[in-house]
């Protein structure tokens, strides 16, 4: 396999500075839950459904709780109590709440081990869905094979979820693995989760459960047709990480984008509201075999790529510690990077080649999220095809694992059912012509390659050891990532962070946390 | 002005040769060629040749064709707004400034509505600028504001007002359903609404605007793609101190 000698030793070091960072964001995260978080519980314990206004009902709920100031003791024994008090299915339950026929927090009635067990009955079904799903999806993998990595990830984006249905079908003919449907344009802002079935999106769809019903529907449709498991990609960055975690287990999807700092520096989202966000929303992927895709390719389209590469190892390193917290294996964990050097830079393919085959054997195992030239690309479509053949090429060769297509189109338009078809021209080209080339090569030990991932490990460390002595936020604060400024009170979703009451409970999470990471 | 008749260039002046590539949602077969050349003939070409043809999905052929143009063009009669502004460079622009104003120019910009997009406002406007071009901030006689993105119009405009800008920079780069343009109208309607329109030089900027476009929604001028610091400073020293001569400097007004 393609090799460069790298120091084992400073790799232990960088990835205990990373364990140190995570420890600390860690200390601040177990104090504290969202909203979000919250909504998420009464998600997983089966509330669902929108009011005449479009407003799902978990929103609703939890902000009756916070009208009543007892969102801090979380909305988990309140709505225990609720079942108590109705007698009825969780459903029934959240809309007589929702009427105002059952108070929310009148728990006196009930005694404290009754309203325990009901709030343990609860999380064990919501931890048995997301066991049903993991093991939907293996048996799914048993009958349809995993095609080889790297996998082929496309995106389809139209705004209509039955359009994307077709495109994807013309996708998956063509040679995907992977459907992502991109997200309607901000719809990460939105501090709840859209509903239903939608036609309507601005370059891009909207990211809801029905939505991803429909289109799991028709890969599995396509899978049984090809005879190889296609997978099903969302997005969960923004105000609502751990519901859309929710809605993707649920309706068995396989990948979600889930950066601990993307939300922070490309979305404006508070950065507690993120960080207490992803780990919930991280256990639940964890739990239903959900693969993360982390954002570190993003950096690098506001920051120089040669320069900042470091900020996107350091970030890969941050991330990995964050997810192993969140009891993620490395078979789960997407690590984000990308080709994105200035293709006029002379022997840029080689600092593409040395960044990658950096990654590589930094996270041996991990199923590696390789992003395609983006900002350099040409609005000349053939030139950007060339440019997509090297990036192919840098794939294959140092073995990446979920590799985003390329699209010849990508400085005009959300792509086009035809440019899916060229791109993968080239990607179905040169994976078969150059499939075992890594396995041929080493790189010289004092070769320019070598030389160049070495010099980022030489960088990534005093910067991981900085930000160990400022705190992830401060580092943030002060624009060590992406070269974006994130004040720490600042951003979207703040309101909705709150400390844990002493008599605070979250079952799921306990849950999950107890019963560690189920793999296999 | 004489007339100038142009058609496109294959190999031979005025062969009027055309690549065209496109789908169309049928199954690949004669049928579907024969399909694809009546339809490039009915788009005005000629000696139409379907060179590939292949299926993409069920249902769905990609092609790619050769074929002649038949339309000539008189170029003599095609016109598009461009300015005619003298490129200056980094130091006569602070030149000038100095000494035909005397007082620092204030510039405020931002991508407005639900655009997230700040790679091509920032390239304009931070130090670092683009292409070895430097951004306005670096500029002496130039104090820039740069707001970043999902700005909301009234946020721009507040601020803008706040420190008295000579000149607002809007940036677009979602062109999907025309959010650009329906964000670009905004701005113009609030300032219209609030009597500001003339108050301030208006510039709109991203790879999908064209200065055409721009003066049609009401803007002074635009850029597009590859554009560089100094040509957008040029432009706005170059109105400014027009502007200056022609009218009452703007410091003296009531508010
Ligand atoms: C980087 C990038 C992102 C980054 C942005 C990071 C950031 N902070 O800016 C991220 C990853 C966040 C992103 C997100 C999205 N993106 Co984007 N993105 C791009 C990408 C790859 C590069 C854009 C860029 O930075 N170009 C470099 C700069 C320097 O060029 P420029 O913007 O043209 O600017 C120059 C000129 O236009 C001009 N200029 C620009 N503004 C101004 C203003 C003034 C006043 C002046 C004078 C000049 C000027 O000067 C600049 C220097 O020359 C393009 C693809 C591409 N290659 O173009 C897609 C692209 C723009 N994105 C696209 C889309 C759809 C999105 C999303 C909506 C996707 C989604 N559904 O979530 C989201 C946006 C969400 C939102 N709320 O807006 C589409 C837009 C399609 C369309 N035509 O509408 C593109 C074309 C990709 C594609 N093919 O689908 N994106």
């Amino acid at each position: 396999m393609a090799h460069i000698p790298l120091n084992t030793k400073q790799i232990d070091r960088l990835k205990q500075l990373a364990k140190e960072i995570a420890d600390q964001v860690q200390t601040f995260i177990s104090r504290h839950s969202s909203v979000s978080v919250e909504r998420t519980i009464l998600r997983l314990y089966g509330v669902d459904g929108v009011d005449s206004e479009r407003t799902p009902l978990s929103n609703k709920i939890i902000d009756k709780l916070k009208k009543k100031s007892r969102i801090k003791s979380g909305v988990s024994r309140f709505f225990a109590g609720a079942m108590l008090a109705s007698g009825r299915d969780v459903q029934t339950t959240a809309e007589l709440i929702d009427q105002g026929k059952i108070e929310l927090d009148d728990l006196s009635r009930f005694s404290h081990a009754d309203i325990l067990e009901k709030e343990k009955e609860l999380a064990q079904k919501a931890a048995a869905a997301l066991d049903e799903t993991r093991k939907k999806k293996q048996e799914k993998l048993k009958k349809y094979p995993s095609p080889q990595q790297p996998w082929r990830y496309l995106i389809v984006a139209t705004g209509n979820i039955y359009e994307d249905r077709i495109q994807a079908k013309a996708a998956v003919s063509a040679g995907a693995d992977v459907i992502a449907v991109i997200r309607s344009t901000a719809q990460s802002l939105l501090d709840y989760v859209p509903y239903g079935p939608t036609t309507e999106g601005f370059a891009g769809t909207f990211a809801t459960q029905a939505n991803f019903k429909i289109m799991r529907q028709a890969l599995d449709e396509v899978s049984e047709k090809e005879g190889r498991y296609i997978r099903l990609v969302n997005y969960s960055s923004g105000l609502c990480m751990a519901e859309i975690a929710a809605c993707a287990a649920l309706e068995d999807l396989d990948i979600l984008l889930n950066d601990s700092m993307y939300g922070i520096l490309f979305r404006d989202i508070n950065m507690k509201r993120t960080f207490i966000d992803q780990y919930f929303s991280r256990l639940i992927c964890s739990r239903a075999k959900i693969i993360i895709n982390t954002g570190e390719d993003n950096y690098l389209t506001t920051s120089d790529a040669i320069e900042n590469a470091y900020t996107v190892t350091a970030s890969q390193l941050i991330n990995e510690a964050m997810a192993q917290k969140a009891l993620l294996t490395a078979d789960l964990l997407g690590l984000g990077h990308a080709f994105e050097i200035d293709p006029k830079i002379e022997n840029a393919f080689l600092y593409e080649l040395a960044h990658a085959q950096l990654a590589r054997q930094l996270f041996p195992k991990v199923p590696l999220k390789y992003m395609p030239p983006t900002k350099y690309k040409s609005t000349d479509i053939f030139y950007s095809h060339c440019i997509d053949t090297l990036f192919n090429l840098a794939s294959i060769t140092t073995e990446q694992g979920i590799h985003l297509a390329g699209i010849l189109t990508e400085a005009i338009h959300t792509p086009h059912m035809q440019d899916r078809y060229q791109a993968l021209c080239s990607v179905n080209y040169v994976f078969n012509v150059a499939r075992e080339l890594g396995k041929e090569i080493e790189f010289r030990k004092d070769g320019f390659i070598a030389k160049r991932a070495q010099q980022v490990l030489d960088e990534v460390e005093p910067f991981l050891e900085k930000i160990k002595e400022i705190g992830l936020m401060e580092a943030i604060a002060q624009g060590k990532f992406a070269n974006i400024r994130r004040p720490v009170d600042g951003g979207k979703g703040l309101e909705g962070v709150f400390e844990k009451a002493v008599d605070y409970s979250n079952p799921v999470m306990e849950q999950l946390e107890q019963e560690g990471g189920i793999h296999g | 002005m004489g007339e100038e008749m142009i058609k496109p260039y294959g190999d031979t002046l005025n062969d009027g040769m055309v690549q065209l590539s496109f789908t169309l949602p049928v199954e690949n077969s004669s049928r579907a060629k024969k399909a694809a050349e009546i339809y490039v003939s009915r788009l005005n070409f000629e000696d139409v040749s379907v060179v590939h043809a292949r299926k993409i999905a069920d249902n769905f052929t990609y092609f790619v064709v050769y074929a002649r143009a038949i339309p000539i063009l008189d170029y003599s009669t095609v016109k598009a707004p461009e300015f005619k502004i003298k490129p200056m460079d980094f130091y006569e622009i602070n030149e000038i400034i100095k000494i035909k104003l005397h007082r620092p120019l204030t510039v405020v910009g931002a991508t407005i509505g639900s655009d997230a997009h700040t790679v091509g406002i920032d390239a304009i406007i931070n130090m670092k600028g683009y292409d070895q071009d430097y951004g306005l901030e670096r500029y002496p006689e130039i104090n820039a504001y740069n707001m970043g993105a999902q700005v909301p119009c009234e946020e721009l405009l507040e601020k803008a007002i706040d420190v008295e800008a000579d000149v607002i920079l809007i940036s677009q780069t979602v062109t999907k359903k025309n959010a650009h343009i329906r964000n670009f109208s905004e701005f113009i309607k609030l300032l219209e609404e609030k009597n500001l329109k003339s108050r301030f030089l208006l510039i709109a900027g991203g790879p999908g605007i064209s200065n055409d476009l721009a003066l049609r929604l009401g803007y002074d001028a635009g850029f597009g793609p590859e554009t560089r610091p100094s040509q957008v400073a040029s432009f706005i020293v170059t109105k400014i101190t027009e502007q200056k001569s022609a009218k009452r400097k703007y410091d003296g007004d009531p508010p």
